[in-house]
């Protein structure tokens, strides 16, 4: 009997209306959010339709227009052996979506997993994930990135898989935190006393209720992973020329500072307006689906 | 107190070993062979099989990996990093030849960003809403954003190729010996590498401070009579400012990861620029002496800064 008043309670419909209207009012409020909402879609439309916007094909080297200056043929100007910037601009956008897109996969996947372990059983197993979870944050994210990426070797599939182990740590501390709240509560509770099994109150319970601060983390990372990318490129571990890469356009064009500012300046500013984006609408979705978050994260 | 600060101890020792075992059995997951961290890749190609087997046995590569481990632990504890596959130099040596640059310009960093991040964050606390909160919160935002590498390459271009206001701009000269020299020198570096962190301790600043006005004693304050100086000056930082704290060592460890990116964008001969050297080479023996160094630096870092925060605010509960 008791059973059934519960699973009907749970089946009844939650007044979802009002709530979605006032996390769109509080979410679309901001005028950032929605420039950073614009700018996001605008890249990737960018990125999926890259070979038939981009003017030149990114890779097409023409010795006849070499270091050329922005102009009405070349809208950001070409680089020394004559390829089209914009164009390669277009097509590194690609790359940083898509790592973005792969790296917080990983490391969401993976971290929420370890952190709601190490949160929910506690004990030896969870004290060994989190010393280990410190010993991964003892080595500055950037630094283990780039030596992960220099033990593999490079390319796109490695500098995800080091930027996707240097991001763990970061999900897995937010997850702890989380579960051991979402632990005590009373439905948790009322889970346990139904008899449910762990796996059952961690996927059915606990989880879903972590959805906000997961969501809100994986858009801030999206802005982290793009940018260490970018580093990584920089240095030249990660994605290597010839692929366009914004990090290694603007170690391409240092030399020709001078005289083509261009060509080190334009993938800058598309890496800061992407970051800037994914941060804004970071902030938006914390503020919108759960103001506590604030601080946190 | 003193059981917390044992169970601290504690816990950065055991964090330590973790980071060494890590390191090892990252060099020793290579793709390859682990004779990499002997000879170079190059090499290695062009030995005999014969010749490889007899370094592997002087090396002590044949041996179980638990043993290989206690045994270059060993080494690592009695300072002794290997050897450099690139230049065959000391890596212990070579990196404490360096330390000093990166140090230098990391703590000035570091200074700089509390300096300048903590009243930022604290006047945008206090205007709420007017526009200087909007003008630093839009700062921190772009702070936290920008690429510090391409930063560096836009001062270079304004500052010294375009106004040729500080003409030297690459390379390290020690205060010593060319004092002005010296400062011409880093005020670009240090001033890239303290963005991002000076962007992270204002927003820190500015939301705990936006705390602390917010409660039953700052009121209290206010009510008194108090002067808007003394109720922030007296009672509002001395809550406000310890949780910014935190920050500092979270703000190390991010300008040291900067320092590769900067050292390299300013070829300052530091710790950094030895890393992204041995990244791109394969030098594998320098590639773990340095992440050893920085991890202990940091984990000191963090060890000195939990305790003095427990120190500070009495609030905190040694469990």
């Amino acid at each position: 009997m008791a059973e059934g008043i519960l699973i009907s309670s749970e089946n009844e419909a939650p007044p979802r209306i009002n709530e979605l209207r006032r996390f769109f009012r509080v979410f679309l409020g901001r005028g950032l959010v929605v420039f950073g909402l614009v700018v996001i879609l605008i890249f990737l439309i960018l990125a999926i339709f890259a070979s038939q916007i981009a003017p030149y094909d990114p890779l097409l080297r023409n010795l006849d227009e070499v270091r050329q200056q922005p102009n009405a043929k070349h809208l950001l100007g070409t680089d020394q052996i004559g390829r089209d910037t914009l164009s390669r601009l277009i097509h590194g956008t690609r790359i940083s979506l898509i790592i973005g897109v792969l790296v917080v996969s990983i490391a969401g996947g993976i971290g929420v997993t370890l952190g709601t372990i190490a949160g929910y059983y506690g004990g030896i197993l969870g004290a060994i994930i989190m010393r280990l979870m410190d010993a991964l944050m003892t080595i500055p994210m950037l630094i283990l990135a780039l030596a992960i990426s220099a033990l593999l070797g490079g390319g796109l599939k490695n500098v995800v898989i080091a930027l996707g182990v240097a991001l763990i740590p970061g999900y897995a501390r937010m997850m702890v935190a989380q579960v051991l709240v979402a632990k005590e509560t009373d439905y948790v509770m009322a889970g346990h006393s139904m008899g449910a099994s762990n796996l059952r109150i961690i996927l059915r319970h606990i989880v879903p209720n972590c959805f906000s601060p997961i969501l809100v983390m994986i858009t801030m990372m999206m802005g982290t992973a793009i940018l260490a990318e970018a580093a990584l490129s920089f240095i030249g571990i990660g994605i290597t020329p010839p692929t366009p890469a914004w990090g290694n356009m603007v170690a391409d064009g240092r030399n020709f500072l001078l005289t083509n500012p261009m060509l080190s300046v334009a993938p800058g500013v598309a890496i800061m307006l992407l970051v800037f984006s994914f941060n804004m609408v970071g902030d938006g979705l914390r503020d919108a689906l759960d103001p506590r978050l604030r601080g946190i994260i | 107190m003193t059981t917390y600060i044992i169970r601290r101890l504690m816990q950065s020792v055991i964090v330590f070993f973790l980071v060494t075992l890590l390191v090892f059995l990252g060099m020793r997951m290579l793709p390859g062979d682990p004779i990499y961290m002997i000879i170079s890749r190059a090499a290695s190609e062009t030995a005999t099989e014969m010749q490889l087997d007899k370094l592997r046995e002087q090396y002590g590569m044949d041996r179980s990996m638990a043993v290989q481990y206690i045994d270059w632990l060993g080494g690592v504890f009695r300072g002794d990093l290997g050897v450099s596959i690139l230049t065959n130099t000391n890596v212990r040596e070579e990196i404490f030849r360096r330390l000093p640059i990166t140090l230098h310009l990391g703590v000035l960093a570091l200074i700089v960003s509390f300096l300048f991040g903590v009243p930022m964050g604290i006047i945008a606390a206090v205007r709420r809403g007017t526009w200087i909160d909007t003008v630093v919160t839009s700062l921190a935002n772009i702070g936290i954003t920008i690429p510090v590498f391409w930063l560096g390459y836009i001062l270079i271009y304004i500052l010294a190729l375009q106004l040729h206001w500080i003409p030297e701009f690459f390379g390290y000269t020690s205060p010593f010996e060319d004092f002005w020299l010296h400062t011409k020198k880093i005020i670009m570096p240090v001033f890239c590498l303290a963005v991002t962190t000076v962007a992270g301790v204002a927003r820190q600043a500015r939301s705990s401070m936006l705390e602390v006005m917010g409660q039953d004693y700052i009121r209290t304050a206010w009510s008194k009579g108090l002067r808007e100086r003394a109720v922030i000056f007296k009672h509002g930082l001395k809550n406000g400012m310890i949780p910014v704290m935190v920050f500092l060592g979270l703000g190390f460890s991010m300008i040291i990861g900067g320092q590769v990116l900067i050292e390299t964008v300013f070829v300052i001969p530091g710790m950094g620029l030895l890393a992204v050297n041995a990244m791109g080479n394969s030098d594998y023996p320098v590639i773990q002496g340095v992440i050893l160094v920085i991890a202990v630096i940091v984990l000191l870092t963090n060890l000195l800064v939990d305790l003095s925060y427990g120190w500070l605010d009495p609030r905190v509960q040694y469990r």
